[in-house]
């Protein structure tokens, strides 16, 4: 690919008669033209940015004046995609009337600066300031050097959502996976139209957000009523069919058994989207390797574990990955079915409590910073992949 | 045995037929669940399962009651529209911005471009909890001041979407056709003439794609929301976890609340399924 671009510049350098006046030695009509451009190109791009600025703060300060809550949206939308295409369309202007070998060498990374800001401004800067944050007091006024990670590790609590992570990290991923890898398999074994309204039906929960998904199962699936009363919930009313006592579920620490069942919410979530990125691996496995295995006298499962899965393992690694990352740092369920009581707790929902309900900056910090540090070798991991791939094409 | 073979060859699995019934079944049997309790009185929902109904449809009470009030007494019209004007603005605009690095990533070659990618797939992994305190500070009374609206949520999603719209986009594009871009530069486009003109609309089924995951993203969002914007202004989700938390007196209006909130993005999803299968695996598998 490198080869590519290389030559790809140097044909349409040679190739363009047109593009070559733009040259700094040719005619005084041409490098005015040119100077009007780059002068076209940085005021039209200051005024955009102005306008669009000013567009969103007004929306943001003054929305009485646009009408409706619609009209704020739409608005946002029109400036937003409209600002971002002006604003590279003057940055073209500007640096396209720039000579030749300036603007070829600028416009790369005047197509990366809008986005690449962004980032910068709600992910790499906030990162370096928490972890600031981390050694300072709960207001970020003082410095108050290891005190937050000294509190925050001498505190129960802290271990008890330490060990919960750990569980939701050993469990979810892998069994979302398993299952994903399941549904897809026995799918793809379907007719075409059974396929479709299976695999519908599995990942349409995909679309419910983390509160929905709670409510549901609170009230629908885990629900208790005292014996003697109706069983509303569906577990209590097959354990109760059995001859069980009703049990309040969510309460039942033993075991873990109240987060185990935090954890299948999250799992009825995410079976649907590991099955779409394994199914569709299975389907580009080669139809004759998996014939040679047949016709070798292999049976469907030594096929699955001999073939399958070593040609879906990249794919298998991705799907896991993701699933992990969402683990890691799971919130939503935790705060709004138990909130973290009946050593429940973990540490998204613990980092709320400090920053929200007790207000201590700093612990907050250190609590993430914590999390930080558990995500990095998940960081150098796919970083390494990236970085292999690259230098495999 | 030929009755025991598909349309197309192949053999048919009883095994597989009666596995994926049985939990495509177990798959629903919640949000049926949902479906159903949403119309039940309160009363209904308290003294039997709503299982119950399937058996026998007419022997409990039924109610639109339970939407009427959510709409109008807890705010969940309102709620909805909120939603929507936060989810629509934060899904389309990073698309442009993600859209022009992902061009430069894939067909510019340039000093630092494996470096700077390496910094988006790093940056894929934060939790966007480290961004909570700074950006409340930042957005917060003592700087920009415009915490609790709207614009601080578009930003906050668009900049936290940004590292995967750039990651999907570039897989995508990684995989068109070299060649159709080498002829767009010997007619003497320019890469912004190039990306219009060819790049933007062959990369529309990775667009569709990333937009369907951000919209589901940004509208099931509870902590940003919960966090930065006003109660005039929250979204529907959470108004649902308010609703949650007042146990006892709403508990019947929790069902049609939920409905609610999932019934938009629900479609969404359906409507545009097939676009994000395609969108999402073209390069993510691949790669």
């Amino acid at each position: 690919m490198s080869s590519t671009s290389t030559s790809q510049s140097q044909k349409s350098s040679s190739a363009d008669g047109a593009e070559d006046r733009r040259g700094p030695s040719t005619g005084r009509a041409t490098d005015e033209l040119q100077l009007v451009k780059v002068v076209i190109g940085a005021v039209g791009l200051a005024l955009t940015l102005w306008l669009v600025a000013n567009t969103f703060l007004a929306i943001s300060y003054y929305p009485q004046w646009f009408g409706g809550r619609l009209v704020v949206g739409l608005v946002a939308v029109v400036a937003g995609v409209g600002g971002a295409s002006a604003m590279f369309y003057f940055l073209n202007v500007f640096i396209d009337a720039l000579p030749r070998r300036l603007s070829t060498g600028l416009i790369p990374y005047a197509f990366l600066l809008p986005g690449f800001s962004l980032v910068v401004l709600t992910l790499v800067y906030p990162t370096i300031q928490t972890i600031h944050y981390s050694f300072a007091n709960r207001e970020s006024t003082a410095y108050v050097g290891l005190e937050n990670y000294r509190v925050i590790f001498s505190d129960s609590t802290f271990w008890q959502a330490i060990t919960n992570n750990v569980l939701w990290i050993i469990i979810v991923p892998a069994i979302t996976v398993i299952f994903g890898v399941i549904v897809a398999v026995l799918a793809d074994k379907l007719s075409a139209t059974g396929e479709k309204a299976a695999k519908g039906f599995i990942f349409l929960p995909m679309a419910i957000s983390f509160v929905g998904a709670s409510a549901i199962w609170v009230t629908l699936v885990y629900a208790y009523a005292p014996p003697g009363g109706a069983q509303t919930g569906l577990l209590n009313a097959v354990w109760t069919g059995m001859g069980g006592e009703p049990r309040a579920w969510l309460n039942i620490s033993a075991g873990r058994l109240n987060s185990i069942m935090l954890m299948v919410i999250l799992i009825w979530l995410q079976v649907g989207f590991a099955m779409i990125l394994l199914s569709s691996a299975i389907k580009g496995v080669p139809e004759d390797t998996v014939e040679a295995a047949r016709i070798d006298g292999a049976n469907e499962l030594q096929i699955f574990w001999q073939v399958t899965v070593p040609q879906i393992k990249t794919t298998i690694i991705t799907v896991y990955i993701t699933v992990l990352i969402l683990v890691m740092k799971v919130f939503d369920i935790v705060y709004v079915v138990t909130n973290g009581s009946f050593k429940t707790e973990v540490i998204a929902n613990l980092f709320f409590k400090e920053i929200f309900n007790n207000r201590q900056a700093g612990q907050a910090a250190a609590i993430v910073v914590v999390l930080l540090i558990a995500i990095l070798p998940i960081m150098y991991y796919q970083i390494r992949t990236f970085r292999r791939e690259e230098a495999g094409k | 045995m030929n009755a025991g073979k598909l349309a197309d060859g192949r053999p048919r699995s009883p095994f597989s037929m009666v596995v994926m019934t049985l939990l495509a079944v177990l798959w629903t049997i919640p949000t049926i669940g949902l479906f159903i309790t949403s119309f039940r009185t309160r009363d209904a929902a308290l003294t039997s399962g709503w299982w119950t109904t399937l058996v026998d449809p007419f022997g409990t009470g039924w109610t639109m009651e339970n939407y009427r009030n959510v709409l109008d007494g807890r705010e969940m019209g309102g709620g909805l529209l909120n939603s929507i004007v936060v989810a629509v603005p934060a899904t389309i605009i990073p698309i442009m911005f993600a859209a022009f690095a992902a061009y430069a990533f894939t067909f510019i070659k340039f000093p630092a471009k494996d470096l700077l990618f390496m910094v988006i797939v790093g940056v894929l992994v934060i939790p966007t909890q480290v961004a909570f305190a700074p950006m409340l500070n930042l957005l917060g009374p003592n700087g920009l001041n415009v915490s609790g609206e709207f614009i601080a949520v578009w930003l906050l999603h668009t900049g936290f979407g940004m590292p995967l719209a750039i990651y999907v986009l570039r897989n995508y594009m990684s995989t068109l056709p070299l060649s159709v871009i080498e002829s767009a530069k010997i007619d003497g486009c320019t890469h912004f003439q190039t990306f219009w003109r060819l790049v933007a609309p062959m990369a529309i089924p990775a667009m569709a794609a990333f937009a369907t995951l951000q919209f589901l993203w940004v509208w099931n969002d509870l902590l940003i929301a919960k966090l930065f914007l006003d109660q005039r202004n929250t979204t529907v989700i959470v108004l649902l976890q308010q609703l949650l938390g007042t146990q006892g007196q709403g508990a019947e209006l929790v069902t049609a609340g939920a409905f609610l909130s999932i019934i938009l993005p629900m479609t969404v999803f359906v409507v545009l399924q097939r676009y994000f299968v395609r969108g999402l695996t073209s390069g993510a598998v691949k790669g």
